[in-house]
């Protein structure tokens, strides 16, 4: 997994709450077999005015010149800041996947749906919680100034400001450690393969029925 | 010392490590499989080299992507070749690994969370995991079980374990008779009308009560099944003697000494008496009426007594431009009567609502009535082949296809609209799935939750109409 320890982008405010993980990534390119290709596809049916399908020529869509995604000056944006219960709905990883691919780094918002929260740190992507007023006054400011870049230093747990006004968030230590040093799950799961290993013959002991 | 919850009891005795930063290694007993979340996580066991811990701890089933119309030449019959090959992956991945499959040509193939319980593969006291969201469905069995992401299942299929930090615990109480016409539906629709989509979020919801212990196994799988709409990953209902009845003597139930120890061992699967919640919800049955969703999040939602409510009359300014979206969206206007929502299509189906229960409730609606003339398609799809085969014998299949709905094979179908049925720009959709967000039954389609019976008598209405007035209209007439 893609490690995350500091980055300095361009963000871009999408300024809905309950955005749902259909909107991030709607159905009919979940049925990819592979991870990789769904940037393309982020936020789909608000992005473009016609209907997308899997393996199209996405330069002979219809763009939306309306949506945030789309407006120059966003261009190249790799924080998207967003409201409440960013990642509602379906487990699908596509959705971490998509703006993974997309370029985004981070997200940040007053709150999380658990599941998507949980699916971002698989994929080397930062979910960062900040209070809903400050989120309003980050909102504000890259509404008004045309470029304007958060700094998020993972390790210091600090989202800054162009103007050098930091914000701390809270993040869970172990997310933390193992996205810092972009590990693999499974590798330090299989590390307690005896402790796993232990359990389960006891577990089997006591309801074989879960074995049969 | 406290008491447990049920939550409580389901963690602890599934805690295989804890790390002093307080994450846990939690054994996994069951994971259920699609076609839809597994092709990256196969792959990326094969790319690592790894292997399956316990393959028969899996249970796949192709579901989301499958078609509900002509099943005769199996995968082969897939039209959409990209469709095909997820299908495809799927059969070829369980033969790779050794994972007990059943495959599109197969009775009990049908929905993930409609066939686990069907087979008792779904058992009390488990750990439950499947790469989707409606996996709470299976807490109803008294199991602790929730959804996950594809790198979640692939760590699974790698480990039998996850990675997990233990949720908080909230109560929902709903007390009191349930009334005359409202069903399980219902009571989870006004459930997450009052505490919301995010009233959930960082806990584990215990359904309790006597409204609750009232309703069948089924019906309390409605209800978990939505736990996610309102923010929860698990939630789950305790054991007790319906839960059972239900278990007993399914295919991959405990037969025999095992079937008594398992017994003797669900016994103590509810919250103790001096279990502490971190927040509890009480709800009264008797004020529950039909419920119908008016907007693009299953909170947006309303009885149909009542009306679309007005943004005006919101304080909260997010909250107010939320549902001025919603309602531009959803095509209707601020105070306009629920049952004045005329529809163009009616889906009865979904993990949600299609099992023998609900099909069995809506033909009672439809029996006898006619689809109205400007409904352009209602369908009816089974959750399971073996749901579908039980309908066909007890000729439910009849009362919808002389009513004028069509009879399908089982999926996901129109739920989340992956295969070839959904609405088409502008359609409005009575539907007994889980989700009304935007674009989720197609591009530009408007869906309105409800129950079996008020999907039914829309159907026949044209528009939303009280079921109870219905159903009293139909016992007048002397048809029972």
């Amino acid at each position: 997994m893609r490690a995350f320890s500091q980055h300095n982008g361009i963000c871009m405010p999408l300024d809905r709450p309950n955005v749902d993980t259909d909107a991030i990534i709607p159905k009919q390119f979940l049925k990819s077999i592979k991870r990789s290709g769904f940037g393309v596809n982020l936020f789909d049916e608000w992005r473009y005015l016609d209907h997308g399908e899997p393996g199209q020529d996405v330069a002979t869509r219809q763009i939306n010149p309306d949506f945030v995604l789309n407006q120059p000056r966003y261009a190249g944006a790799s924080v998207l800041l967003a409201r409440d219960n960013f990642g509602c709905g379906s487990s699908r990883e596509h959705a971490p996947w998509a703006l993974e691919d997309y370029g985004f780094r981070s997200v940040i918002a007053p709150s999380f749906a658990d599941i998507f929260y949980n699916n971002c740190f698989k994929n080397g992507l930062l979910p960062v919680v900040l209070d809903a007023d400050v989120v309003e006054q980050l909102f504000k400011e890259a509404a008004d100034a045309e470029g304007y870049a958060l700094a998020i230093d993972l390790d210091a747990q600090s989202v800054t400001t162009p103007s050098g006004e930091k914000f701390d968030f809270t993040i869970d230590a172990f997310r933390k450690h193992c996205l810092l040093h972009g590990l693999d799950d499974i590798g330090l799961t299989l590390q307690h393969v005896d402790a796993i290993k232990a359990f389960e013959a006891k577990h089997r002991a006591g309801a074989p029925w879960l074995f049969s | 010392m406290t008491g447990k919850t049920l939550y409580d009891k389901l963690w602890d005795s599934h805690l295989v490590h804890e790390n002093d930063d307080g994450s846990c290694l939690i054994y996994i007993d069951r994971q259920l499989v699609h076609e839809v979340t597994s092709p990256q996580a196969f792959e990326g066991l094969r790319i690592a080299g790894r292997k399956v811990w316990r393959a028969t701890a899996n249970l796949a089933t192709p579901d989301h992507n499958v078609p509900t119309t002509d099943r005769a030449r199996g995968v082969a019959g897939i039209v959409d070749p990209i469709a095909r090959l997820q299908v495809e992956t799927l059969d070829q991945n369980c033969v790779d690994f050794a994972i007990p499959e059943f495959t599109m040509d197969d009775i009990r193939q049908g929905i993930v969370h409609v066939v686990s319980p069907e087979q008792g593969a779904t058992l009390p006291g488990m750990t439950l995991v499947c790469g989707d969201s409606h996996t709470s469905t299976h807490g109803a069995l008294g199991a602790l079980a929730h959804g996950v992401g594809t790198s979640e299942v692939e760590h699974v299929l790698a480990t039998q374990c996850l990675i997990q930090k233990k949720s908080k615990n909230m109560r929902v109480n709903v007390d009191g008779k349930i009334p005359f016409g409202v069903t399980a539906k219902d009571i989870v629709l006004a459930i997450i009308g009052k505490i919301g989509t995010a009233g959930g979020t960082g806990y584990a919801i215990e359904f309790a009560g006597s409204a609750i212990r009232e309703l069948s196994i089924e019906g309390r799988m409605t209800v978990c099944n939505m736990t996610i709409e309102a923010g929860a990953r698990a939630g789950m209902v305790a054991v007790d003697e319906k839960t059972i009845d239900y278990v007993k003597g399914r295919p991959f139930s405990p037969k025999g000494e095992d079937w008594d120890k398992a017994v003797a061992a669900w016994a103590d699967l509810h919250s103790d008496d001096d279990a502490v919640f971190d927040c509890e919800v009480v709800l009264n049955a008797a004020d529950i009426e039909p419920q119908v969703t008016w907007g693009t999040s299953p909170e947006m939602v309303a009885p149909i007594s009542g009306s679309v409510p007005n943004p005006e009359r919101e304080p909260d300014s997010v909250k107010r431009i939320g549902m001025e979206r919603a309602l531009e969206y959803i095509g209707l206007n601020a105070d306009m009567l629920m049952t004045d929502i005329a529809i163009d299509k009616v889906f009865i189906g979904s993990c949600t609502n299609s099992r023998i229960e609900d099909l069995r409730a809506a033909a009672e609606v439809a029996k006898g009535r006619k689809v109205a003339d400007s409904v352009a398609l209602a369908m009816v799809v089974p959750g399971s082949g073996l749901v579908k085969a039980q309908a066909e014998k007890e000729g439910l299949d009849k009362v919808f296809t002389d009513a004028g709905f069509e009879w399908r094979e089982p999926g996901c179908s129109m739920c989340l609209a992956m295969n070839a049925d959904r609405l088409e720009p502008g359609e409005r959709c009575a539907s007994t799935s889980n989700r009304n967000f935007e674009g989720r039954q197609g591009q530009g389609g408007r869906t309105h939750l409800v129950s079996p019976q008020m999907a039914a008598a829309a159907a026949v209405a044209g528009h939303f109409v009280d079921v109870r007035t219905l159903a009293s209209a139909n016992s007048n007439d002397g048809e029972e």
